[in-house]
């Protein structure tokens, strides 16, 4: 039996009905349009496709829509204010923290999330944060350099 | 890679929520294992019943000296909790240790305990704390020490239509040592063997000493045979490595693609001598 | 027209510039198979077989064609006049067994294509796979290609009991004289183990047929996408003008998509059969049996050598898993491997024997580096048991075979011509920036104190730049088109089909230096064939030192017409391109390129014997390969409770040739050596006996987390290659290539006083706690 969900993604207001078992991540990328979140495996290892739900980061394939009925979800294509991009953003654009780019919106969210938890994080604590997104291009140092980045420009 | 049908309540009362399980459908937590489960095919239950939306589920408070975390309290929420960072470290630090943090962001303690992986996290934390479940029924509450709700792998002492409420731990006595290490499978990040250690000294004895361990056997368990050799003792380097080298006897230590018996049994002892030094030393 | 002139702004080759493929994706924007959505869209599984060997007895499709939203159902039967999956590679006495798209009577191993459904909506075909009956008669399957050699085994294709795919061999030189004249021989058995690719994007297809204008359309995650058109065109006996394959952006390859997969036929077939378009994305547990594998070697080496360290002769008995199929390139991966054999080392004596054995697994081709990082494993793991045996520094072994900097062009044992290089340098730059006699000392006190400290080095060359035409399968040139448009920006078409190397960026350096405009001028584009020219692809670090190359030829070309064309603007004939303005040497005078764009597209006047417009296309075929080197070492130390490994330290000196952009060659040395370290630590595709794939997940198999892998130091020597006027050599696979024996030359090394002298990878903690208790009882 179908549910009437309502989601504000990327501060826009979202209603539809959909089947119980839709994944979030199929959700956004196929009912409201949302690309940004790729699908990288189903065992939710991956994390590419990770996106903040009430500003947490999660994975939304291990995320029924239904779930996220009534919450805020903010996916890659939301965090460029006004065509500016994020700190984040930036930072792995300047630091070279992407090869082909498939991992790289569920690893900036990720990024978000670890430097808003933890301004100023160590090495040691950017590799542990991202422990949840795997890369298979980069090696991780130029991800690590643009948390660090990230991190000291905010510090500004 | 995708979910079987199935029909989804998300009640807002613990009494509606008993109700919908009572007539056999399935409980959602935090669905970081249900959901992958479900999409491989390997479950596919008929009727979810998220429990997110049940306010009593949520929360951590203490009350006279114990502990209590509501079921639906996320890993990530355990691991920062401030009240737990002080009143009970041992949780926080073995909720820091599971998954990922997009897992510990939506799973949650009661959804854990009731899959019951036995190479999860949690069980080696929960017996060394000696911690109780209250456990919700139609027939009203009723709460169980950890130890007897853990039945075996992936089965607990849960009737259907009854849920998971709390669980309670006290608050750390002065003078208490705690410590989880783990070694993870590289892949899964689930515990090979994970070992939890909560010692009481005093005046330079150990007066009490639990020890959880999980990974290592089908069912994570109490090290009694260890905990019973530190009693008493200073709880010195070489007090520890008598009693360490007891965590294996008499195990029937799991065998897999990622570690073998031996290696399992030989690990955790490593594991548990590092636990026992953090703790007491 | 200008007369004043301006200083130049610095040239941008050398430069680390940020990438201009970038913005798309760090916003979420960039198109992936999966992002393309048409009107009327369906979409496909697949089903695929459990057993690694099986008689299908029948198929049964009623139910899932009653199942809601499902429009079709297609078995092997539905398929049998497609051609089959090709193979490109050809050696002498090849067995190709018959590989359809999709199985018809039997099965060969777990993953196998069997059926594919077809409904309105992914969720519905997902449910009707389910419905699919098989009735399987399941048969005995062999997964070890040792085994599989054994009389007696399993036969994997029942016309070829001995389950050998081809045999091959190679020498140079003599090896039995110098086998016979040496000190020291010393033999090892290495393991090469199976990996899985895992590019991050598993593979996909979609497939549009437009039958009033008789166009099918592929979108299709490739590395070759010409390659595909000519093969699936060949597939389908369609004529290829009337098939477009496109590789949108693609998320990673390393050689996994350098192929032409069933499913691509496949879906064109649904897509022509159903009238509407069609997608079919793989899941990740379909991408680790259904995608190729790669590596899974075992190779018994021989080494002969003087007292003093001299390398005589190298034996290499090389048994290569083919899986039950050969894929595109299969049995050529290893020939990569005996040629590189000698590494850097100046052994003129080689003999090679090759087997290629047929398995009930998925089959094995092309992967990161695709035979080379073998061969370096092997040489190098070698050159360490030798330097132990002699009690020799691995270091100095090492400096006294290197083919010496005086002598190249340099001709190997195996037919290769190493075109440059100064081997000695990036290990002596490796050996200084650890401070490696400091680091030894180090190493001897911390083992007293009971620490298992292990300094591991390689050195490496790779063959690069793939390369020649006569040495590949298909053709080994590149193709550039570059236009100038009428209003003075530059469009690249490129026939190189990057997905994440960054051409767009290094190749608008190019353009910007050449011709002196602004890069944001400068547009590339690749990966569709209805736009480029026919190119090749990318694979074999070729991107930049062929791809490039063409790049560089056609501008040339261009350049010569703007001066065609700027000489009659100036009414001079003596006249120069400079920095985007052509300039009269007499009276100073300059026209700038938007001016002469605009006069060459007007055409109301035109230089003699020359057509209006600016557009230059080349096709360029190189004379030979590249051959990049370096040096990596790796300190590492072994916790020997646990057998857990700790990488203290890794530096990698590569020389790559020329470096157009150095922050995009640390990114490929990072990700090649973080790859490479997953073989070394994690990775291994285990079957069973019975041929199922036991890490057949992401939660079993393990790839390499951030938290995993230390820092890595990379620096450079910089030789350039005199193959190509760029002066480039390719750096994709170099981390793969150097990694691998470095690091378990360390892990060795910090075991080498217990007398352990080999582990084979994964080198997982059990593994190693385990060599450690051997030693302790022995």
């Amino acid at each position: 039996m179908k549910k009437t969900i309502t989601l504000f993604i990327n501060g826009q207001r979202y209603s539809h009905e959909v089947e119980p078992r839709l994944l979030l991540v199929h959700y956004l990328r196929e009912v409201v349009g949302l690309t940004g979140a790729h699908i990288g495996c189903e065992t939710s290892t991956c994390g590419a496709c990770t996106v903040l739900l009430d500003g947490k980061a999660v994975k939304a394939c291990t995320v029924l829509a239904v779930q996220a009925d009534g919450r805020f979800v903010t996916t890659i294509e939301g965090i460029a204010a006004n065509g500016s991009l994020d700190a984040v953003q930036e930072a792995f654009w300047n630091e070279h923290a992407l090869q082909c780019g498939f991992c790289t919106p569920g690893m900036i969210l990720t990024a978000k999330q670890l430097l808003a938890r933890e301004p100023n994080p160590t090495e040691e604590q950017i590799r542990h944060g991202l422990e949840g997104n795997l890369c298979r291009c980069t090696g991780y140092q130029h991800i690590v350099n643009a948390v660090q980045a990230a991190a000291s420009r905010s510090g500004d | 890679m995708i979910p079987d049908t199935f029909d989804y309540s998300a009640p807002v009362t613990l009494t509606e929520a008993i109700e919908l399980l009572s007539s056999g459908a399935k409980a959602l937590a935090g669905g970081q294992s249900l959901i992958p489960l479900m999409k491989l095919r390997l479950a596919s239950p008929q009727h979810l019943v998220d429990l997110s939306r049940i306010p009593e589920l949520s929360g951590i408070r203490e009350e006279n000296g114990v502990l209590h975390i509501g079921a639906m309290t996320t890993h990530y929420e355990i691991e920062s909790s401030m009240l737990l960072r002080s009143a009970c470290p041992l949780l926080p630090q073995t909720a820091g240790r599971i998954g990922d943090v997009q897992i510990r962001n939506m799973g949650t303690i009661g959804g854990s305990i009731a899959h019951a992986d036995p190479a999860s996290d949690y069980p080696a934390a929960l017996l060394a704390l000696d911690a109780t479940v209250r456990i919700a029924g139609a027939g009203g509450f009723r709460t169980v020490s950890y130890e007897d709700l853990l039945v075996d792998s992936f089965l607990v002492a849960l009737e259907p239509g009854e849920v998971i409420v709390d669980i309670m731990a006290p608050v750390d006595p002065p003078n208490t040592g705690t410590c989880y290490v783990k070694a993870p499978q590289a892949a899964s990040g689930f515990a090979i063997v994970g070992v939890a250690v909560r010692a009481v000294k005093s005046d330079g004895v150990v007066s009490s000493a639990r020890v959880g361990v999980t990974g290592l056997a089908a069912k994570p368990f109490r090290a009694r045979s260890v905990e019973q050799a530190l009693g008493g003792t200073r709880g010195t380097d070489a007090d520890i490595t008598r009693a360490a080298a007891l965590v294996g006897d008499g195990v029937d230590a799991n065998s897999d693609l990622h570690a073998s018996a031996d290696y399992r049994k030989h690990l955790a002892e490593v594991y548990l001598r590092r636990a026992l030094r953090a703790a007491l030393i | 027209m200008a007369t004043t002139t301006t200083k130049s702004p610095a040239l941008l080759v050398g430069q680390s510039l940020r990438r201009r493929e970038d913005p798309r994706l760090i916003t979420g924007t960039a198109t992936y198979v999966d992002d393309v959505k048409m009107p009327g869209m369906h979409h496909a599984c697949i089903l695929r077989s459990p057993h690694a060997a099986a008689r299908i007895r029948g198929i049964r499709t009623s139910r899932a064609l009653e199942m809601p939203g499902v429009v079709a159902v297609f078995t092997g039967e539905d398929v049998a006049h497609l051609g089959p999956v090709p193979c490109g590679a050809a050696l002498p006495g090849l067995r190709v067994p018959a590989h359809t798209v999709l199985a018809r009577d039997r099965v060969y191993y777990v993953g196998h294509p069997v059926a594919v459904v077809v409904a309105t909506d992914r969720y519905l075909a997902a449910d009707a796979l389910d419905a699919i009956e098989v009735d399987w008669e399941p048969l005995p399957a062999v997964a070890d290609p040792e085994k599989a050699l054994e009389p007696g085994s399993p036969a994997v294709h029942p016309e070829w009991p001995d389950n050998i795919a081809f045999t091959y061999k190679q020498e140079g030189g003599d090896v039995d004289k110098a086998f016979a004249e040496a000190d020291v021989v010393v033999r090892q058995r290495l393991v090469n183990q199976r990996l899985i690719p895992v590019a991050m994007e598993t593979r996909g297809v979609v497939a549009e047929w437009k039958p009033g204008d008789r166009q099918l359309t592929l979108y299709t995650s490739t590395q070759i996408p010409h390659l595909v058109r000519t093969l699936v065109a060949g597939m389908l006996k369609m004529p290829e003008n009337r098939l477009r394959v496109v590789a949108p952006e693609v998320g990673g390859g390393f050689g996994s998509k350098l192929n032409v997969y069933a499913e691509e036929a496949l879906m064109a077939f649904v897509a022509m059969k159903i009238g509407k378009p069609v997608k079919w994305i793989e899941s990740r547990r379909e991408n680790f049996v259904a995608t190729i594998h790669g590596r899974g070697h075992v190779d018994y080496y021989e080494v002969a050598a003087k007292r003093d360290g001299t390398i005589l002769g190298i034996k290499l008995k090389l048994i290569q898993d083919i899986g039950a199929y050969h894929q595109l390139l299969t049995p050529a991966i290893p020939t990569l491997s005996i040629l590189m054999m000698p590494g850097l080392y100046k052994c003129k004596n080689v003999r090679a024997d090759l087997i290629g054995v047929f398995t009930n697994c998925t089959p094995t081709d092309a992967y990161r580096g695709a035979g080379r990082p073998e061969a370096t494993y092997g040489i190098e793991r070698m050159v360490d048991i030798l330097a132990a045996e002699l009690q020799m520094d691995p270091a100095e072994i090492r400096f006294k075979n290197f083919v010496g900097s005086g002598e190249f062009p340099y001709q190997t044992a195996t037919g290769l011509s190493y075109d440059s290089g100064d081997y000695a340098a990036p290990l002596r730059k490796a050996l200084e920036t650890v401070s490696y006699k400091t680091l030894r000392e180090e190493q001897r006190k911390a083992r007293e104190a009971g620490r298992l400290i292990g300094i591991g080095i390689s050195t490496y060359g790779e063959i690069c730049a793939l390369g020649p035409s006569a040495s590949l399968p298909c053709g080994g040139w590149e193709s550039a088109t570059v236009k100038i448009e009428p209003g003075g920006q530059v469009t690249v078409l490129t026939g190189i089909s990057p997905h994440g190397q960054g051409e767009e960026t290094t190749f608008a350096q190019i353009v910007a230096d050449e011709l002196g405009v602004s890069i944001d001028d400068v547009v590339v584009l690749h990966g569709d064939t209805s736009l480029v020219q026919y190119g090749i692809g990318t694979f074999g670090s070729r991107n930049t030192a062929i791809g490039g190359t063409a790049l560089y030829f056609a501008l040339q070309d261009l350049k010569e017409k703007l001066k065609k064309f700027g000489a009659m603007l100036l009414e001079s004939d003596d006249v120069v391109w400079n920095r985007g303005r052509c300039v009269c040497m007499k009276s100073g005078k300059e026209v700038t390129l938007p001016e002469i764009a605009a006069a060459s597209y007007r055409a109301m006047k035109l230089p003699e014997n020359t057509d209006p417009g600016l557009v230059a296309t080349r096709f360029w075929e190189p004379p030979n390969f590249t051959f990049p080197f370096g040096a990596h070492i790796v300190v590492t130390e072994v916790d020997s409770e646990t057998g857990a490994v700790q990488i203290l330290r890794y530096v990698a000196v590569d020389d790559c040739g020329k470096i157009i952009n150095p922050l995009l060659v640390r990114g490929q040395i990072h990700g090649g050596v973080v790859q490479a370290l997953g073989q070394v630590f994690y990775e291994h595709a285990v079957y069973d006996e019975n041929g199922q794939l036991v890490t057949g997940e992401l939660t079993d198999y393990a790839v390499p987390k951030a938290s995993y892998i230390p820092a890595i130091e990379s620096y450079h020597t910089e030789t350039p290659s005199p193959v190509n006027p760029l002066g480039v050599k390719g750096v994709g696979e170099a981390g793969t290539i150097g990694c691998t024996p470095a690091a378990v030359n360390s892990v060795v090394d910090a075991l080498s006083h217990l007398g352990v002298r080999h582990i084979d990878m994964p080198l997982t903690p059990e593994k190693i706690w385990k060599v450690i208790q051997d030693r302790r009882t022995a």
